[in-house]
């Protein structure tokens, strides 16, 4: 994000030098302001990251305060438990199929409502839309039913990530088309003269054009299941568990020790902070697609 | 960056597309062709997958809601105890449900009168040329890339009555916190997990009205402030105006987010004290899972399905559709 946004500040400000100072500069209260929201908004992560590094007896003679002295036997218990290393390995196992998978069909569903003429085709793309009204909490019981029972995938890492994929799919196919219709027609169709076929072209000339696009829903999903807590709850038990359910086991087992709590809370949201971060000019431009289209 | 790409490679020229383009795109717009077998062959390959997903997973399992929410079943043996709208009449009687009802009605509601505002300010300010810009637009949007889980239990520390941080900064301004706690006085609680809420959300409206701001050519600005209005004057009469569609487009994600509410307040409250903070989604999991009542939790299920879904249409009717109306 900040290289295009410098960027467009270079631009606005080669555009229109006299707007550069008094108008809609920083004053004191602005920046009062600023530091106001950062504070409350990073506070508590950082309260949990530094409540780690403190001993209970520290947390509990001054809630607030800072580690004095710097405890670090509370992150080795996270990383020298066997627990937290098979939730993180489940987690990671059933993002990156629910990636994947979403990714996979979403590209292959917009990819047709993008560029095919054809009659059934708002009608087809409003099935992905009218996709989105439906919460997961609806189905779930019956979800629940269907996975344990029909298909036998109770307690497995498929058994979370298909119908992950699935709810994840009306977002993946409303942000890629508006990408795929902003593609340069040019290519596909000097391929189609030269007489390639539809789904070689969309092999060889749209899938390599629209990784950008991929990257961006992909980050969603990945992050999206990541964070899933209603669907594993109810699926997966004891050693097959993910990682927000975890974390919130532990938080309730563990409920005297308070700083071991912190130290697991703050290692298990590092991945997906990390992943979302480093992507976030990406993610920022898939969703404004998708509220603009 | 993308568009940058896009440029770069309609430059080169192609005459013979240019030309191929001319013939079809009028004729394509009229009237949308209707498709070879082989085209519609394509299509279907292109689409099944996620058809197939979406069938199976989304909408055979609410096919499956509906039909439980006639029976009464108690999730073993076979589904024939056919009652009728007996469930639906005991779910809509029960307290607990319409209690559950009003707290999803009050943080729709909430979210739009508090963090619309406060979302908008932040966008504004953050719009301006000011430093740390970009890392400040990071910063506020960490929060939503939390799990609820993970904001859920650090709140909960924070919030812990008498010792949490929250309480003794409270003492620490003078104020007497609450003596059960924010979590467990059944008349504040739900504001407690409102207040989470923004502080987990706010910063996707902030980041989605940021979006928008960039999408104001700076020439309005620029106009507006050699007219010699304030830069509050302009955000009010030259922004506020054009952000419509983006800021339409947040409530409704919001308002879809606020019927579904689960996580947040499972791990933070479970739905108490005294189902003070039960949502329409913690009660159906409540009777689905741990009393196993699945009509109920089926007609619970269809009854938060249709009140999405009305909320939806009427959104889409009395206020969406004037982005669309106003575009053409």
């Amino acid at each position: 994000m900040s290289a295009d946004t410098q960027v467009a500040d270079v631009r606005a400000e080669q555009a229109s030098p006299r707007r550069a100072r008094p108008f809609g500069a920083g004053g004191p209260l602005v920046y009062l302001i600023a530091a106001a929201v950062v504070v409350v908004t990073v506070g508590p992560v950082v309260y949990g990251a530094l409540g780690g590094f403190r001993s209970n007896e520290q947390l509990a003679r001054d809630p607030a305060g800072l580690p004095d002295p710097w405890v670090f036997d509370n992150y080795r218990a996270v990383f020298t438990n066997a627990d937290f290393w098979g939730y993180a390995l489940n987690s990671g196992v059933v993002a990156l199929i629910t990636t994947l998978l979403t990714v996979a069909c979403g590209v292959m569903a917009a990819y047709p409502l993008a560029r095919y003429q054809f009659r059934f085709r708002e009608p087809l793309f409003m099935v992905f839309v009218l996709g989105l009204l439906f919460p997961l909490a609806v189905a779930i019981i019956p979800l629940f039913i269907l996975i344990t029972r029909d298909l036998q995938l109770g307690n497995s890492w498929w058994g979370v990530a298909l119908p992950q994929a699935a709810f994840a799919l009306p977002m993946t196919v409303v942000i890629l088309r508006p990408f795929l219709m902003a593609l340069p027609r040019e290519l596909e169709e000097a391929a189609l003269i030269d007489g390639a076929s539809r789904v070689g072209v969309f092999w060889r000339i749209v899938l390599p054009l629209s990784v950008p696009g991929m990257v961006t829903v992909g980050v969603l999903a990945f992050v999206a299941s990541w964070n899933s807590y209603l669907l594993p709850l109810l699926l997966l038990r004891d050693e097959m568990r993910t990682l927000p359910l975890g974390v919130a086991d532990y938080s309730t087992e563990h409920s005297a020790d308070t700083a071991g709590v912190l130290a697991f809370t703050t290692i298990a949201m590092i991945p997906a902070l990390v992943l979302f971060l480093a992507l976030q000019g990406r993610i920022v431009n898939g969703l404004q697609g998708a509220v603009k289209g | 960056m993308m568009q940058q790409g896009a440029t770069a490679v309609v430059a080169r020229p192609e005459p013979a597309t240019t030309a191929a383009r001319g013939a079809t795109t009028p004729r394509a717009a009229r009237r949308p062709p209707r498709l070879g077998w082989r085209q519609r062959l394509e299509v279907l390959v292109f689409v099944a997958p996620a058809l197939t997903l979406m069938g199976v997973f989304i909408l055979w399992p609410v096919v499956s809601a509906v039909r439980m929410s006639f029976y009464r079943w108690k999730g073993f043996g076979p589904m024939d105890d056919f009652v009728g709208w007996q469930n639906y009449s005991q779910v809509l009687s029960d307290d607990v449900f319409t209690g559950a009802v009003a707290h999803n009605f009050v943080i729709v509601g909430l979210s739009i009168l508090v963090q619309l505002p406060i979302g908008l300010g932040l966008a504004f300010l953050l719009n301006r040329r000011i430093r740390a810009r970009g890392l400040l637009r990071t910063i506020i949007f960490v929060p939503y890339v939390v799990a609820e889980v993970i904001a859920g239990v650090i709140w909960f520390q924070l919030l812990q009555p008498g010792y949490g941080v929250v309480d003794t900064l409270v003492g620490a301004v003078g104020l007497t916190p609450p003596e059960q706690g924010f979590l467990g006085t059944p008349d504040i609680t739900l504001y407690t997990v409102f207040g989470v809420l923004t502080w987990k959300y706010l910063g996707l409206a902030v980041l989605l009205f940021l979006a928008g701001l960039q999408g104001i050519p700076d020439e309005l600005y620029e106009a507006s402030q050699l007219d010699g209005a304030s830069w509050w004057r302009t955000q009010r009469y030259v922004a506020l105006p054009l952000l419509g569609p983006t800021i339409r487009t947040w409530a409704f994600l919001s308002m879809i987010g606020s019927i579904q509410l689960f996580d947040l307040v499972w791990v933070l409250t479970g739905g108490g004290p005294a189902n003070a903070t039960t949502t329409m989604a913690t009660y159906l999991i409540n009777q689905g899972t741990a009393r196993g009542n699945y009509g109920i939790a089926g007609a619970a299920s269809v009854v938060l399905f249709l009140v999405a879904l009305v909320m939806a249409v009427l959104y889409q009717v009395f206020v969406l559709r004037r982005d669309t109306q106003e575009q053409r």
